[in-house]
């Protein structure tokens, strides 16, 4: 089963695609304090908003900081809120789902009427409500969108648990005398987790979407710190004289969400061919 | 058929009960109190002014009681009065703005349609092809693509160097000297961006959507018949595909409906746009709670209705749905 998935995978161009992007920019994310060309909060009053040129690859912005420099910590930044978001979405999704299909009855009935619950908010209206409570700040933005975000996987997770605790290795485990929990999550979650990995990849892709456009509304990363949707804040306040501040970050945003996206149906492809 | 709608109804109850406590519990159990704004920015605010205001919102009765005292209002439509100067009631604030959100979304949806299926139709009939091909590397651009970017990009382009179509507002400066011909033409130039940008983010998945339900009908028992009792393949899958590969698409759009809503924020406030979302974005910056928990229910709500009305469209396409 393994050795097949990666057999699958290398040979999948659409895995590969994702991956290599995903690489790079864990690579361009680890070594920005080394590669970034200039201190990304390093404001020039004499180079306010020049066009991108030799010495400033993608231009600079409405203070005179470097556009690549601060898209490079950007992409820290996107990555972080990418991975934390999702990992709250999936521990929340994963254990709600794990208990509705395994309890099933009024555990499931409970669980499930609050995700359809949970559905009928816009997604966006939820997250700008919460915010408007809290102070925006990073860390606050993670959380909020891991807390909106867990409906898809709990459904998943649901769904495997219903047939997988049918099988015969559960009802074995039971027979030696195994607990709830114990089963729960040693035999029966690890079954379950390849959905669970596509919907995280491509649940970090959405994350990544979300912020950029709480930040572009100004509303989540706030600056000083660089995030690629506040930068194109600035684009936008610029609109009729700076093209660059507008045109490279969200480029960056796309290259990004794609490259997960490619990646989360590449996994998929791999782990079931059947399943395209 | 009544029946089934009445089921569908009562359905929806214990959900709309659950919007409430949702709406309530994000409004309540957060820190802070939607009075601070007031009371902290304001230097000559007492403690007892602030106790006046708290019984004014009747902040100072238990949560439950808060909570029955909202859910009476919510019943007979009594969302509140804003927090900004102008303490208009809630629900009309909302409802002033909600036609042109809705205009621009049922525009979009209809583009959606317009467009989508026929290119999932031709994907799948010719898959493998380049148009399937070409289609399937726009619609991971698609996915992929920040929106609000996107509508950067295209302000920049029609808007500024071809100056071809207006950047902001849904009507031009002089739009009370128009001509009627005119005006109606003037708010089509200023929609064509919004409507055009709200739609793309729909398209790549109902694309998708209509392509591999078209792929799945095609396999089916009955296809074959069709054409082996020498039908056409135009009629084949114009007539017996196409029907049955439409079906489910009635529930994705009703399942859209959240998403277009909450998309609204983002391009009323890029457009300047006066809708709904334009609205909900300014509350939320003002921090006027009674405005934002009134457009956090109504979105609610109108993703509810979105769902119903796809539901009782999708039983009188699909009779099978009525009886089971």
């Amino acid at each position: 089963m393994r050795t097949d998935f990666w057999k699958r995978f290398s040979k999948n161009k659409i895995a590969l695609a994702g991956s290599c992007v995903v690489i790079l920019l864990f690579i361009i994310s680890i070594l920005a304090p080394w590669i970034a060309p200039y201190d990304p909060n390093d404001i020039n009053l004499t180079m306010v908003l020049s066009a991108p040129s030799a010495k400033h690859l993608c231009g600079t912005d409405q203070l005179g900081r470097d556009v690549l420099s601060r898209m490079i910590w950007g992409a820290r930044i996107s990555l972080k809120v990418g991975f934390v978001a999702t990992g709250i979405a999936i521990l929340i999704g994963a254990i709600l789902g794990a208990l509705a299909g395994y309890y099933g009855k009024w555990v499931d009935a409970v669980i499930m009427r609050f995700v359809d619950i949970m559905l009928c908010f816009p997604t966006f209206f939820l997250i700008l409500a919460v915010i408007a409570l809290l102070e925006p700040s990073i860390w606050n933005i993670m959380i909020i969108i891991g807390l909106t975000g867990w409906m898809g996987v709990t459904r998943l997770v649901r769904a495997d648990f219903t047939s997988l605790k049918e099988r015969d290795f559960v009802l074995a485990a039971k027979a030696i005398g195994a607990g709830d929990l114990r089963i729960i999550f040693i035999h029966i979650l690890p079954n379950a987790m390849a959905s669970v990995l596509v919907a995280a990849t491509l649940g970090v892709a959405g994350a990544i979407l979300t912020e950029s456009a709480l930040s572009f509304l100004g509303i989540g990363v706030q600056p000083p710190t660089p995030s690629w949707g506040n930068i194109l804040t600035a684009g936008k306040d610029n609109i009729d004289i700076a093209w660059w501040l507008s045109l490279y970050p969200g480029l960056a945003i796309l290259i990004t969400v794609l490259g997960y996206n490619l990646l989360g149906e590449g996994i998929r492809d791999s782990l079931d061919p059947r399943l395209r | 058929m009544i029946r089934y709608i009445g089921k569908r109804l009562i359905f929806m109850i214990p959900l709309l009960f659950g919007i409430t406590i949702v709406c309530f519990g994000v409004m309540h159990l957060a820190p802070g109190s939607p009075t601070d704004l007031e009371t902290q920015m304001n230097p000559r605010a007492s403690a007892e002014y602030r106790e006046r205001l708290n019984a004014m919102y009747d902040l100072d009765k238990p949560l439950h009681e808060q909570y029955l005292i909202w859910v009476g209002k919510l019943a007979v439509l009594d969302l509140g009065k804003s927090f900004s100067p102008d303490r208009r009631p809630v629900a009309q604030k909302i409802l002033e703005r909600l036609p042109i959100t809705i205009l621009i979304n049922v525009l979009s949806m209809i583009l959606i349609l317009v467009i989508a299926i026929p290119i999932g139709i031709l994907s799948a009939v010719h898959q493998d092809s380049l148009f399937d091909k070409v289609a399937g590397v726009f619609v991971f651009i698609g996915f992929a693509i920040p929106t609000f970017w996107l509508a950067l990009l295209l302000m920049i382009f029609f808007g500024i160097d071809l100056g071809w179509l207006p950047i902001s507002g849904i009507r031009s400066l002089n739009y009370e000297y128009l001509p009627p011909g005119m005006a109606f033409l003037d708010l089509i130039q200023h929609l064509i961006m919004p409507v055009m940008l709200s739609a793309f983010g729909g398209l790549a998945g109902l694309s998708r959507y209509m392509r591999s339900n078209m792929l799945e009908v095609i396999r089916q028992d009955y296809i074959m018949t069709a054409r082996a009792k020498g039908l056409s393949e135009r009629a084949v899958i114009y007539k017996h595909a196409l029907r049955n590969a439409l079906l489910p698409v009635i529930t994705i759009l009703g399942l859209s409906v959240p998403g277009l809503i909450g998309g609204s924020v983002i391009f009323e406030t890029i457009f300047a746009i006066p809708g709904m979302g334009q609205l909900f974005y300014m509350s939320v910056m003002a921090r006027d709670y009674p405005v934002v928990m009134g457009i956090l229910f109504i979105g609610a709500v109108l993703t509810l209705l979105g769902n119903l009305i796809a539901d009782v469209s999708y039983a009188l396409a699909d009779p099978r749905i009525r009886v089971s």
